[in-house]
């Protein structure tokens, strides 16, 4: 019986886990936006910038 | 009894691992609607590259752009200037949130809107402006 309500227990508690674990795939977003914006600009010479790394803050910091 | 619980076991494992295999993958943006907001841009950029480059528009920092000195563009290309400028944010407003529901999460949008903000200014061309924390900056 105590098995059973920690079975119940767990089932319960992973969804919860799930729905917090589907976070903002930025890194993600950002090659999204480079393919895009790299189209849209006509941007070809992909060598400009190689290894853009993938963290950065939020916003743009000033240049 | 046992058997119940395992196979409920079994299929939450399983949507467990889907969303994380969706969590970890490239982010759909191949669809025709977000081909076609890309194909309009790209038609429309013949016109604004000019623009950007003599600081008419600038590139705003939530991801869109905006008139920033029509003096120097000639008084009867001005209506062209803010109606061009008004259809590609509407584009840009609707890119994002198509990115956002292609990809099932369309509480994404914002998100996705300051990534692409920080990724425009960031391959805009030299000479160009975009809006830093207090007012226009010339890349």
């Amino acid at each position: 019986m105590k098995n059973w309500i920690t079975g119940l227990a767990l089932a319960c508690a992973l969804p919860a886990c799930v729905t917090i674990n589907i976070y903002f795939p930025a890194a993600a977003a950002e090659k999204a936006a480079d393919k895009i914006i790299d189209d849209v600009w006509q941007l070809k010479n992909g060598a400009e910038k190689p290894n853009v790394k993938a963290v950065e803050p939020a916003s743009a910091p000033a240049k | 009894m046992k058997k119940i619980l395992l196979s409920l076991l079994l299929l939450l494992s399983t949507v467990f691992a889907s969303q994380f295999v969706a969590a970890a993958a490239d982010l759909e943006v191949n669809t025709p609607a977000i081909s076609a907001i890309k194909g309009s841009m790209q038609a429309r950029h013949g016109q604004l590259g000019a623009h950007y480059a003599s600081g008419a528009i600038g590139l705003t920092k939530d991801g869109l752009i905006a008139v920033r000195d029509a003096n120097v563009v000639p008084l009867k290309d001005r209506a062209a200037l803010n109606s061009a400028v008004a259809a590609e944010n509407a584009d840009r407003a609707n890119l994002y949130k198509e990115i956002a529901t292609a990809n099932g999460h369309p509480e994404w949008q914002l998100e996705i809107q300051s990534t692409f903000a920080g990724r425009w200014i960031d391959k805009a061309q030299g000479g160009w402006y975009y809006q830093g924390a207090s007012g226009w900056v010339q890349k």
